[in-house]
């Protein structure tokens, strides 16, 4: 049976780079690039709103004195980004309405279905640029995921599902990290987790920014220690949060570990350091910066440069909005740099 | 009808070639065989060969089985074959220099014009325009079919994007693994060089002002296109870009890739889109498959494309019927494959006759494809029958008929063992300005129903390695 | 007859265009029947416009810009000189033989509606040039030709089987029934002048023409239930409509293409025509 698993693979593999000669220089297909930075988006994606479920299924399990304003699966829909298109498919925002919308529907742009769908589809185009570990990672996902589809699923089912899909993006990032050659695919594919996931944790701030005013820390007392941890939950950073601070939680530390705190891998910090580093590699390969490499630094100063007294000071809300837009301005750029 | 059989012959007897095979099929246990099949299968699944079948909803990507007896052929039925093949794609490429050019066997009254103007794949566009180094079809498929130890038939030529040979060269490395006791007693002439050849033929016909290491492409209608897997294993083996028609842009009558780096210039696109989709703004203007500009940059000298376009007026089945002709007219030697003989159903007598043994004959339709539009009298039903009388009636000029040919036969594993199946050859010949090349053997396709002739993957054949027994 | 023709096509694109490219065929050539005294081509945005000639022999110029584009229109206009020759066409340059034009095309295939028509038409008449006249006066009478604006072509026999369509319909009918007489047929594209006497057509108009032993290529104005007279220019002609439309585009981005065509062909006031 070895000799058929360790076949031959059609694609450009770490094991079998391609002769120098068959790529003199470092250049791609914009296209290609375009799908490796979106098949890491969609699949970060989808990470996120299976952390976004898990974590608001927590919250609302809680008996009622421990909860907070029975409005948490909006809340849910909102951190996803998706309320509009919610409102238009559902009128009540309730655990079987949301849950449904975020991870099956297929007319739900977002869901978790649709981003591994979309995180195929674009693979299946640029199959040669990917491993075949990382193929493989995608390819299996879509196949397990219509057998979930097809299954009633109770509580205990959907909990699975949900550890699935963080596990079908752990997988998948680690073949990318372990398999692919550190040349520009690896770059914008980066690129893509690292725009992705500071939307992503830009969002959940964005959505209970108002759960870490130091207001509420007094008048919600210790309720609002569901709240938070729900928040730390979101971006797996619980554990994270008391290694790193080794105190109770406070709405202010948390603010800080999820903005500017570097060793804190979801930070936005954390993943500026990383868009500029990928972006400068990728400048330096071509040997020309561009508009994509002057944001980005812009933005990664700002954040080393704030404390997050004075973002408190001038407003968590309005450091938020402005950040999601400077972060959807980047990616304008990069796509109108490099992708189309 | 009794068909030739590739092992036995006409008769019981063993051929030579076979002996071995027959020897090991005979002493091989049968668990181990079925454990190598669903190896095989294994392993096809694994590397994603896939074909997407039109109008089949449930699955989009279905794997065409494979069959793990190979067929043999000894060295001089290949060589012989093979200078066949030589000259019939020798003539298919001065038939069509010909008809964009000067026009000469039309002229001659070697074939009526009307064949040839009426033609939809007669592109205008193409009439006194000089391709790059004078050649049209640079990768053609010729389907023969053999009906006894010496006769070689071709069923078709196909002149514009013949798909297959990526299957060619996976069955042989499905072969190899799987069976390298075999490759030890068959001395068997490697087909893995094909991509080398490919490429050697694809730089051979840059336009004579790309540099000397001109920039390749292989354009595909992408991802959903039923040989997507194809066009992504050859562009892999070549070592070129597998562009989209998004990919490329035109500038100034230059055809440019879109990089991360920006444009970079393009010398020669191997296109597997069809000429009708190539180019929104000479062809159909609907495609947005194709590049806008593309024929422009053509028709400049800016660019080759492989195949050239137009390529289609010499493999249409009413042309076909006129090849002998067109063989002996450009080359000045006799055919050395034979063509089927072909009742041409445009000329009343021929559709006569036709329409009074449709039970007996294999009517198909001028363009169709794939076996589409096919009636195989023999095994039609009434009602099947009635349907293309009617058809032959309203539009004889669309059809051309065939006798029902005996298809040789090949030893193929099925559910009740091993069975003769009816199989079929797709050799591929390679023209450049370095010269015409064809690696030895080619894509052999089966028929795996029992006494089924449609050896078409879209509907239900099957493929085996072929061997060219080196001595 | 002096004809002075301006025609102006106008895009606006609600996101602008990152690159443009259109091959217009929007430029007439000298036949027996018409003489061009003064033609210009200008486009509103600045790019290549090169000039050139297509398979058929149509005057053509391709035309691309980079962008961004917000808007861009091509301007026409010319002055042309008409004799009327009763829809003969000769003396102009015909680089495909006819029989090339008994293909059928995407828009100009006949079903079994229209196959039926035309042997029913024409079974009365006696010559080719009679049986086309006959199929032209039925034509005019059983379809109802519509007047452009907005509308595009849908296919002879899709138009057919609604018994109305605008006048590039109506031309591919007449071709898709000549064609299944037997005779090439070939679509032209071209302006007519306004007329008391032709109350089908002003402007931008199409029409078809067949190819006859006896006579070479004539006209057949379906619409206007008349072989082409001094009011008819012609600019190109193909296949069917794609090989001889106007403008054929491509472009990156500029979605939310807004399109509005402005034309006018009138008769030319002597003064007018000495300027």
């Amino acid at each position: 049976m070895h000799n058929i698993n360790g076949g031959i693979h059609p694609g450009r593999n770490a094991d079998t780079p391609r002769p120098a000669t068959k790529r003199p220089e470092l250049t791609m297909l914009s296209r290609t690039a375009d799908s490796l930075y979106w098949v890491s988006r969609y699949v970060e994606r989808a990470e996120y709103l299976a952390r976004i479920l898990d974590a608001t299924t927590r919250l609302t399990n809680l008996p009622h004195a421990y909860g907070g304003a029975g409005t948490e699966w909006q809340s849910a829909v909102s951190t996803a980004g998706c309320e509009e298109a919610f409102a238009k498919a559902y009128g009540e925002a309730n655990e079987r309405n949301v849950c449904d919308f975020l991870t099956f529907n297929p007319d739900n742009h977002s869901s978790i279905r649709n981003c591994l769908a979309l995180a195929r589809s674009n693979a299946r185009a640029v199959r040669t640029a990917l491993t075949s570990e990382m193929w493989d990672a995608l390819n299996g996902a879509w196949l397990e995921l219509q057998r979930f589809e097809k299954k009633r699923m109770d509580r205990e089912e959907f909990a699975r599902f949900l550890e699935w899909v963080k596990n079908v993006s752990l997988v998948f990032d680690g073949s990318a990290y372990r398999t692919m050659l550190r040349d520009d695919g690896y770059w914008f594919s980066r690129l893509g987790v690292y725009v992705e996931r500071a939307d992503n944790t830009a969002r959940i701030l964005d959505v209970k920014y108002h759960v870490l005013l130091p207001a509420n820390e007094q008048v919600g007392g210790s309720l609002d220690y569901f709240q938070w941890t729900t928040v730390l939950r979101e971006v797996s950073a619980l554990t994270a949060y008391h290694w790193v601070y080794r105190e109770a939680v406070k709405p202010l530390l948390i603010a800080d570990l999820l903005i500017l705190n570097r060793r804190m891998p979801r930070s936005l910090a954390s993943c500026y350091e990383n868009i500029s580093r990928f972006l400068d590699a990728l400048g330096d390969a071509y040997g020309r910066q561009g508009p994509a490499q002057r944001q980005a630094r812009k933005t990664l100063a700002n954040l080393n440069n704030t404390r997050i007294d004075d973002i408190f000071q001038h407003g968590l809300h309005e450091f938020i909005s402005d950040f999601i837009t400077e972060n959807n301005r980047l990616g304008g750029t990069i796509i109108e740099q490099y992708l189309q | 009808m009794v068909a030739f059989d590739e092992m036995t012959g006409s008769g019981s007897d063993i051929r030579p070639a076979y002996a071995e095979l027959d020897r090991w099929l005979k002493e091989a246990p049968p668990e181990t065989l079925a454990l190598r099949r669903s190896q095989a299968e294994l392993f096809f699944r694994r590397i994603g060969i896939t074909f997407a079948v039109y109008g089949d909803e449930e699955s989009t990507e279905r794997l065409i089985p494979f069959d793990i007896i190979p067929r043999v052929l000894t060295k001089p039925e290949w060589t012989k074959l093979e200078a066949g093949l030589r000259q019939r794609v020798t003539a298919l490429n001065m038939f069509l220099a010909d008809v964009y050019g000067p026009k000469e066997c039309l002229k001659a009254g070697i074939i009526p014009p009307d064949l040839v103007y009426g033609n939809a794949c007669y592109q205008l566009e193409m009439v006194d325009f000089q391709v790059p180094h004078g050649i049209y079809c640079h990768i053609a498929g010729i389907d023969v079919v053999r009906v006894d130890a010496d006769t070689f038939y071709v069923l078709e030529d196909n002149a514009r994007t013949p798909s297959g040979v990526s299957y060619m060269m996976e069955n042989r490395e499905v072969m190899l693994r799987l069976f390298p006791e075999l490759f030890a007693t068959h001395r068997v002439a490697p087909v893995d060089n094909y991509p080398d050849q490919l490429l050697a033929t694809l730089r051979s016909v840059a336009p004579r002002s790309a540099p000397s290491d001109p920039s390749i492409c292989l354009l595909t209608p992408g991802q959903f296109n039923s040989a997507f897997y194809e066009h992504s294993f050859l562009a892999d083996k070549l070592g070129v870009e597998l562009v989209e028609g998004s990919d490329l842009l035109v500038k100034d009558d230059v055809v440019y890739m879109r990089t991360t780096q920006g444009p970079k210039r393009v010398d020669v696109i191997y296109r597997r889109i069809d000429d009708d989709f190539i180019d929104p703004l000479v062809f159909r203007g609907d495609s947005v498959l194709g590049v806008p500009g593309l024929i422009g940059a053509y028709k400049a000298g800016n660019v080759t494309l492989a195949n050239a376009v137009g390529t289609g007026v010499a493999d249409d089945k009413a042309v076909y019927s006129y090849m002998p002709e067109i063989v002996k007219f450009f080359t000045g030697e006799e055919p050395i494959l034979k063509n089927v003989p072909t009742w041409r159903c445009r000329e009343p007598e021929a559709n006569a006759y036709v329409l009074d043994n449709l039970e007996k004959l294999v009517v198909k339709e001028v363009n169709g494809s794939g076996g589409y539009g096919m009636l195989v009298g023999p095994h039609a039903n009434k009602a099947q029958i009635e349907s293309f009388r009617k058809k032959l009636k309203a539009s004889p000029e669309g059809f051309i008929a065939q006798p029902t040919l005996a298809l040789s036969t090949c030893p193929t594993f099925v559910a009740s063992g091993v069975a003769p199946r009816h199989v079929d050859l797709r050799p591929y010949v390679l023209s450049g300005a370095n010269g015409i090349s064809c690696v030895p053997g080619g894509l052999t396709r089966v028929a795996l129903k029992e006494g089924s002739l449609v050896v078409n993957s879209s509907q239900g054949g099957g493929t085996k390695d072929t061997w060219v027994l080196d001595a | 007859m002096r004809i002075r023709i301006s025609h102006s096509i106008s895009y606006a694109y609600a996101e602008p265009a990152r690159h443009i490219t259109q091959i217009l065929r929007l430029t007439p050539r000298d036949h027996d029947g018409q003489h061009v005294m003064s033609w210009r081509i200008e486009p509103t945005v600045d790019g290549r416009l090169r000039a050139g000639q297509d398979p058929y022999g149509n005057l053509i110029h391709t035309f691309s810009a980079d962008g961004p584009i917000a808007t861009l229109a091509i301007q026409v206009s010319g002055l042309i000189e008409t004799t009327d020759l009763a829809g003969i066409v000769r003396g102009g340059i015909e680089r495909v033989p006819p029989e090339v034009f008994r293909r059928d095309t995407l828009l100009s295939a006949p079903d079994e509606a229209l196959r039926n028509f035309a042997l029913e038409t024409t079974r009365e008449a006696r010559t080719p040039l009679a049986r086309m006249h006959a199929l032209m006066d039925a034509l005019h009478e059983e379809m109802t030709c519509q007047e452009p604006a907005d509308r595009i072509g849908i296919g002879a026999a899709a138009a057919f089987a609604a018994r109305e369509g605008i006048a590039q319909d109506l031309a591919h009918v007449f071709m898709a029934c000549a064609r299944h007489l037997g005779l090439p047929a070939r679509y032209v594209s071209g302006y007519v002048a306004e007329s008391q006497s032709l109350p089908h057509a002003s402007g931008a108009h199409a029409w078809a023409e067949v190819h006859l032993d006896d006579y070479g290529w004539i006209g057949f104005d379906c619409a206007n239930g008349l072989c082409p007279i001094d009011t008819h220019v012609r600019i190109a002609s193909g296949l069917d409509y794609s090989d001889a439309a106007p403008v054929r585009g491509a472009r990156k981005g500029g979605d939310g293409e807004r399109l509005s065509v402005v034309v006018s062909a009138r008769q030319a006031a002597g003064f007018q025509a000495n300027q």
